[in-house]
Parts: C-alpha cells; structure tokens; sequence
C-alpha cells in the first residue's frame, strides 16, 4: 500500500466514522431538534408539563377572537387532525392570519388551552404574485374547507 | 488531462492563469448581479403574502447557498491538499475561509432582518436551520483560528484541513435540517419536487443572481489564492523574478 493510499483510506475511514457518529448523536437527540411540537402530541398529553414548549400548526379559519380594547386574542391551531385553542396577548408578527402557519411558545393552563407568551409566524416555501395567488384562491379553498370545519380525524392516544 | 492538472497545479503556472481568469469570473458575475439587482427589485411582482419584503431573497438565498458551496470547496481542497500532498489545495482551502464566513453572516444577517418583520423574531435559538449556519460561521471562525495559531505552514495546512473534513458533516445537516426536523425555516423553494415553487417572474432573477455571486465568489477567491499563492512562495525563484522583471504589478 503506498503512502498515498494510506491517507486516502484514513481520511476515506475518518470521514465514515464521523458521519456515523453524527447521525447517532441527531438520532439520540431527536426530539430536541425538533423546534415545535405538532398539535396532535400535545392534545395526546406528549409535552413536557414542567416548562414552556413549542406548538406548531395552522390557524383555523374563523377561529381568531379578539377580546374588543385589548390585546387578547383566542383562536385554534391545527396540524389537519387535531385542534388546540390558544391563548395570547401582544402584537402579532405581520403574517399572522387565518389558514397561516404559526408557532406559539408558552405552556399548557388548565382545560386543555394553550396559553402563548409569544406568536411567530411560519413562512411556507410558495412564493407568487397577488393575482396567481387570487386565481388561485378557489383551488386554495376547497383545499383547506377542513380547516374552517376543523374536521380531521382526532384520535389521541 | 492529468498533465494539465500537474501543470495548473504547480504556483507560478496557477499564479499566471489565474491572473487571466479572474475577468472571465468577474466579467458575467457582475452582469448577472446588475440583471438580477434590476429584475428582482423592479420587474418581479410583490409576493402574496410578504409583499416587497420577500425581495431579500435575492441577496439571503445566494449568500446562504454560497456558505455551504464554499465550504464544499474548503473541505474538498483540505482533502486534496491532506491525501496528494498538493500545496496550491491548501492555499485554495486557506483562501476559501474568510469568503465563506462572510457569506454566512450575510446569509445570517439578511435572514435575521427578514425574520423580525416576518417571523416576529431576530433569532430563535434551538432552531435547527438556523442554529446549525450558526454552527457554520463557527467552523469558518474556528478553521480561521486554529490556521493561525500555528507557524509552520505545512502543519497548519494539515491540521486545519483535517478540522475543514470534520466540520463538513455539517453542510447536509443544514440542508436537510428543515426537512429532518420541525423548524421556523421554511422548506425549500428551489430544489423540490415538482419544480421550484415560485413565480417565473420572481424566479429567473433569483436564479441570476445565485450565479452571479456564484462567478463573483470565483473571482474573488482566485485573487485571494494568488495572493496566497505569492506568500507561500515568497521566498521561491519564480516570485523573486517575478518582482525584479516588474511585471509583478498585475
């Protein structure tokens, strides 16, 4: 075996190893590279009870209520199965509207509601002008008709 | 071929084509930057929801899609430079560095901007797209550094270009983080199944200018290695000529 090949294997062997390691670690620590919880989780119980966490999902359509001469809002998310209502006070990033991804952070009060300290809002990776988007806007709508009826099959556990 | 390679490989033949290349790279990549600039600012339509807010695409996608290319180029020079013992590699890979940690923090910085309007928020720690292009600009810093700490040239080239290797590992965590894991990041637009999701309008300007800075990336680490190039050779035949024929000025 020449030198040369010596070093094609090591670096060749260095580079395996630590793609496995890598993927061993990601793996281990799977669920804390999860940004948010998805809604159906934590509707089953599966968040962590002792501190805030990270909920994600979509805003039900015709689910935001806002309290009149404050800044309280309540409205349901969803990930197209189960629903959870929220909870928040403040201001709400530029995004924010019915049938838009969110993520709010904060933790669970009693009666199954989620009660936010912070609302971001979750970009999708469409990007159109406003007309596409309006012609679009049929198609848009019987796709998301389960959101308004918050329909979905919600089977926690 | 192989004759070709040994030959550009060799400094004063790189030193001397590369000062011939470098408009071939600058030339087009300013050309696509200026069509792109236009197009993306004034011809593409507002997007639907971001409004003109989006336009910050054309400089985050580019920036952020050059930090993980460049560095691919850092880590596969290192390799290169650590198995066929070619010292013009490792003056490539200790040139690609300090490129490629300003288009991370570009890419950071733009995103960032993007974010607090958009997201509601500069950062958000413990995402994992965004956490690990952090992790990224702290490979370049770290590369940059340990490059430093050490005298012999030779040495550091080898050890630095073994840190390049190790930190690769984190260029495909980056861009899959956002499919492997929930994250803030939307997915990608770009290379998806089912074509690009996006306007023709919004996209072709887009595409300019990933290739313009792409040729621009070029041109700059070209001159960055010729510089690098001369250093290492400072005390070499070819650059003590070249200095007293005088035509070192180019």
């Amino acid at each position: 075996m020449t030198p040369r090949r010596q070093r094609m294997l090591a670096v060749g062997l260095a580079l395996g190893g630590i793609a496995i390691a890598a993927v061993l670690t990601l793996r281990a620590l799977d669920d804390n590279m999860m940004f948010f919880i998805d809604v159906s989780d934590v509707v089953a119980g599966e968040y962590p009870a002792d501190r805030n966490f990270r909920v994600g999902g979509l805003v039900v359509d015709g689910s935001v209520e806002r309290e009149p001469g404050s800044l309280e809002l309540r409205f349901r998310v969803t990930d197209l199965r189960c629903e959870l209502p929220v909870r928040y006070t403040g201001v709400l990033p530029d995004l924010f509207r019915e049938g838009q991804g969110v993520v709010a952070h904060g933790r669970m009060a009693g009666e199954g509601e989620f009660v936010a300290d912070t609302i971001l809002a979750k970009h999708d990776e469409n990007y159109m002008a406003p007309e596409v988007a309006e012609s679009l806007a049929e198609h848009v709508t019987e796709q998301t008709a389960g959101l308004r009826q918050g329909s979905g099959e919600c089977n926690p556990q | 071929m192989w004759k070709f390679v040994h030959k550009l490989a060799s400094p004063p033949h790189f030193y001397h084509i590369a000062a011939n290349l470098i408009s071939w790279f600058a030339m087009p990549g300013l050309l696509l930057i200026g069509y792109g600039t236009y197009a993306g600012l004034f011809v593409a339509p507002p997007d639907y929801q971001q409004g003109d807010a989006f336009r910050i695409i054309y400089v985050h996608v580019p920036a952020a899609y050059l930090s993980m290319m460049a560095y691919m180029a850092m880590a596969i020079s290192a390799g290169i430079g650590l198995i066929w013992r070619i010292k013009l590699a490792h003056a490539v890979a200790a040139a690609v560095a300090p490129l490629g940690a300003w288009f991370t923090f570009l890419a950071l910085a733009t995103g960032s901007i993007w974010g607090r309007p958009m997201w509601g928020t500069w950062w958000e720690w413990g995402d994992p797209r965004l956490t690990s292009e952090l992790v990224l600009l702290f490979l370049y810093f770290g590369y940059m550094a340990l490059r430093n700490a050490i005298d012999s040239t030779s040495k550091a080239d080898r050890a630095s270009a073994v840190l390049a290797l190790v930190g690769a590992v984190n260029v495909p965590i980056i861009h899959f983080s956002v499919e492997w894991w929930s994250s803030l990041h939307q997915g990608p637009t770009l290379v998806r199944q089912g074509g690009p999701a996006m306007d023709t309008a919004m996209l072709y300007p887009l595409l300019a200018m990933i290739l313009g800075f792409t040729f621009i990336f070029g041109a700059l680490l070209l001159r960055r290695v010729r510089a690098e190039v001369l250093y290492r050779e400072r005390r070499k035949r070819w650059v003590r000529d070249l200095i007293l024929s005088g035509k070192g000025k180019r």
